[in-house]
């Protein structure tokens, strides 16, 4: 039997995004010893590319603003299938957070008075991103390393993890490798955070980098806990088009948040077409009254391109498919007509959108100040993920807690832009804080040696095979597969074939053959990931077909309506007794009273 | 149109560089170049990256001799008549192939004092800073730590001077941190004596290489340098000084 190193912790925390680090903060504040884990160097984690802002209702722009208001946006946003109670918190909890990184030394642009500013985005009624010109995630996440390392956190860099340990029903422990010797580790701890962020890897066109895999969904799901809304994915509508190599990399809805249009190859502002009735007394009829909005003027209602990023992608791929794209394959994003608006524009866009001036210069050789961008939808964000408690954050394992994208409920069928940025510091807290008392409530459990080398023998077997797959080329029909068959637009029949294919990748995956040794050999890692890649590609097809309808971040061509029947339940996902996915519907919470009166009062 | 590249393969005992030929189209970057060379010929090539938009700083090396993001390269701006090199940075000791063992970054900054704000002082319970006063610390918090300048940096890759010099990254650091409105700490002695700012000697390497364009020495080093020359070489200031910590100390003594 091998020797593996082992660690003890109260806190095991996974992922080092802004979730896991604020998760980290709190439990080490609390006074219980943490470990963090992250698959990449800290600070790089996805995390660092959001770039619009966090939304709270500081209303430091806008007095008008306050939780209630900001609620009840995030609910619509969702149509009305988010976890009210997260919403809840989410939307009175942010502001103090915010304030908190301030505290910790995060420098955010100024408004004239010298507070936090705010812009505007999709699906807020009022300006309420507080930002740092269009690197905001980087701020964040700078701002939670650098306060963390100073908390006592021991911090495992570029470790991956591969399993779960279980004491019964409790989680106890993970198990996992380093990348740089290829060792592996056990972890032991009291509680266990899961804070690895999305899926995005999945899809062949997405803003996500190699680490989005899925591990956190799949980590719960195996160890027993449930996935909820796995269907709801956002495509977010803005990434780059052209050149090939850099489809997908995301541009900000901050640039639409400054003034920035969308038009279709006749030059028509083609947002204004379709507007959703729910929407509609909210959003301005004229192009008038949308740029004095983005200008700050409290009378005026926001222009059609700040409706919600589900509805956004969906009219840029109308476009396109109806042939009135731009030249390769997307719509045109322009920020530079606002030089007939304003003077020094360039100078004004050079600054509020910095790093997508940037992007566009270096990498596609286009002057943002002077010419429109090509832009399309890109897989951004899941919705969906691990079922927690809105209050705990605790997974329906004992000791197993789940906070960030991997964790599902506050977003319903679609996510504000500016809400993941507040719901990572909002939820990764309250993981922290409830892990470390059940930490302090609990011993270490049992380890089972004898499972855990079982999940040492299958993560060496592709050396050991003489297997001739090569993982990045399953991985790109994986990422192909999902793209073309459970994309934006969906039916019945083009799923049912995508399940079929992730079942025949399933067969290639356990015949991956890797050459090279176990220190830092990539096309190990990836033939690692491949497994929860397709478990949660799975489980997306699986919801995506039971729930028979279009709502928010799912749209179903066979089923092109919201169904009232749909409006009210979520799509779960387990593993039956005999091994294999089912997908069951059940009701929401019911909304509590108060609630529904502060929806009503926003409509 | 098929490209040749040279990529260094190897570990911390041994290494050489390998010649690959890959196809490359339109606006590919040389990260794309390595991916497409991992996924097809070499499938244990070890590299970093992440964000692939320039904002992370993982896939920091060095193409034909020069510092570099992969991700933000771009094969077009290079000639391609011959072999491309890509080779890992140099200041740091070699895991494998294009990876490079950066902890030492990550403790280092564990030693620089953390940021410590003053009493909130307005009415609602937070601060109140002007635009114009964090514009500065705003230019230096955009560093993305991809530690390009510390791999330029002489005293680093040429002198090794780890133990003794925090490099330019962590000066940057450490600028942001005093420059902060709100910020109490004082650094200034260690800058001197433990984080060895007098080391550089502002060629300006570090500010060339930086993939943000902040203005490293100009804005940050020779500020920091001032900082220390009022404190420790500035014999009127010393005087001073020396005069309010004898008063200071009398109205202690008073006091108690």
């Amino acid at each position: 039997m091998p020797q593996y190193e082992t660690f003890e912790y109260d806190v095991l925390v996974i992922g080092a995004g802004g979730a896991g680090l604020r998760a980290a903060i709190e439990a080490s504040a609390a006074g219980v010893r943490v470990g963090l884990v992250c698959k990449s160097l800290l600070g790089k984690a996805h995390t660092v590319m959001a770039e619009g802002g966090i939304a709270a209702a500081l209303a430091n722009v806008d007095e008008r603003d306050n939780w209630m208001v900001h609620f009840a946006d995030t609910m619509r946003g969702g149509q009305y299938v988010n976890q009210w109670r997260m919403a809840e918190l989410h939307a009175k909890e942010a502001p103090d957070r915010v304030r908190e990184l301030e505290a910790w030394g995060a420098v955010f642009d100024r408004t004239k008075d010298g507070r936090i500013l705010q812009r505007h985005f999709g699906g807020h009624k009022y300006p309420r991103l507080a930002h740092v010109g269009d690197r905001t995630g980087l701020e964040m996440i700078r701002t939670l390393q650098d306060h963390g390392v100073h908390q006592g956190i021991d911090v495992y860099m570029e470790h991956t993890i591969l399993s779960l340990l279980k004491d019964g029903d409790r989680v106890v422990g993970a198990f996992g490798y380093e990348r740089e010797r290829g060792r592996f580790k056990v972890f032991r701890a009291k509680a266990v955070v899961l804070a690895t962020g999305g899926i995005g890897r999945a899809y062949k066109i997405t803003s996500n980098s190699w680490e989005y895999t899925g591990d956190g969904h799949t980590l719960a799901y195996e160890a027993g806990a449930e996935l909820i809304d796995m269907e709801f994915i956002q495509f977010h509508p803005t990434g780059m088009v052209w050149p090939p190599s850099v489809m997908g990399i995301l541009v900000t809805e901050g640039v639409r948040g400054e003034g920035g249009i969308l038009t279709n190859a006749d030059g028509k502002r083609f947002m204004f077409e379709a507007i959703p009735e729910n929407y509609r007394h909210q959003t301005a009829d004229n192009e008038e009254e949308g740029w004095r909005y983005c200008q700050g003027h409290k009378d005026s209602r926001r222009p059609p391109e700040l409706l919600t990023r589900d509805h956004v992608s969906r009219c840029i791929v109308r476009e396109i498919k109806e042939g009135r794209g731009s030249p390769h394959g997307g719509v045109f994003l322009d920020i530079s007509w606002i030089k007939q608006k304003i003077p020094n524009a360039a100078e004004h866009i050079k600054r509020k959108l910095p790093s997508m001036y940037h992007q566009f210069k270096q990498l596609a050789d286009i002057d943002i100040t002077e010419q429109p961008m090509e832009v399309g939808p890109t897989t951004h964000y899941i919705m969906g993920g691990v079922r927690v408690d809105p209050d705990t954050q605790m997974s329906r394992l004992p000791g197993l807690f789940a906070a960030g994208e991997c964790a599902a409920g506050i977003n319903g069928a679609n996510r504000l832009g500016g809400n993941s940025l507040s719901d990572l510091l909002v939820f990764g807290k309250r993981a922290g804080e409830f892990a470390a008392k059940f930490a302090r409530e609990n011993q270490l459990g049992g380890i089972d040696i004898g499972k855990i080398d079982t999940v040492a023998r299958e993560a060496l077997a592709p050396f050991e095979r003489s297997g001739d797959e090569n993982p990045y080329t399953i991985q790109k029909d994986l990422q192909e597969t999902m793209q073309d068959l459970v994309g934006i637009v969906r039916t019945e029949t083009e799923m049912r074939e995508a399940l079929e294919k992730i079942g025949n990748l399933k067969t290639r995956a356990g015949k991956t053959g890797i050459t090279g040794n176990r220190e830092y050999n990539p096309a190990w890692h990836t033939s690692l990931d491949l497994k929860n890649l397709l478990l949660v590609s799975e489980a997306i097809t699986r919801a995506a077909l039971e729930r028979k309808e279009s709502r928010g971040g799912q749209f179903r061509e066979d089923y092109p309506n919201k169904e009232e029947r749909f409006s009210k339940v979520n799509t779960i996902a387990s593993r039956a007794a005999d091994g294999l996915m089912q997908i069951r519907l059940e009701p929401l919470p019911e909304m509590p009273d108060y609630l529904k009166q502060v929806v009503e009062e926003n409509r | 149109m098929k490209v040749q590249f040279k990529i260094w393969r190897g570990d911390a005992k041994t290494g050489v560089f390998r010649d690959y030929a890959t196809e490359c189209t339109e606006g590919m970057v040389v990260l794309d170049a390595v991916h497409q060379i991992q996924a097809t010929q070499a499938c244990d090539l070890a590299c970093r990256w992440n964000c692939k938009a320039g904002k992370c700083g993982s896939c920091s090396a060095e193409v034909n001799g020069m510092p570099k993001l992969m991700c933000m390269t771009r094969l077009s701006e290079l000639p391609l008549e011959k072999p491309v090199t890509i080779e890992p940075i140099k200041a740091f000791p070699l895991i494998k192939d294009l990876v490079t063992d950066v902890s030492w970054n990550f403790e280092v900054k564990k030693k620089i004092k953390p940021f410590k704000p003053r009493q909130p002082d307005a009415p609602d319970g937070t601060w109140r800073m002007q635009q114009e006063d964090i514009d500065r610390v705003q230019e230096f918090r955009k560093c993305i730590e991809c530690f390009l300048c510390q791999d330029v940096c002489h005293v680093l890759r040429d002198h090794q001077m780890h133990d003794k010099f925090i490099g330019p990254r962590f000066l940057i650091h450490v600028a942001a941190l005093e420059m902060h409105p709100l910020d109490t700490q004082d650094r200034i002695e260690e800058l001197r004596n433990t984080q060895g700012i007098g080391y550089c000697n502002i060629t300006k390497c570090c500010t060339k290489v930086c993939p943000e364009s902040i203005e490293i020495t100009d804005n940050g080093i020779i500020p920091l340098k001032e900082r220390v020359v009022d404190k420790f070489y500035d014999p009127l200031g010393w005087f001073w000084r020396s005069l309010k910590r004898k008063s200071d100390s009398e109205t202690v003594n008073r006091e108690s």
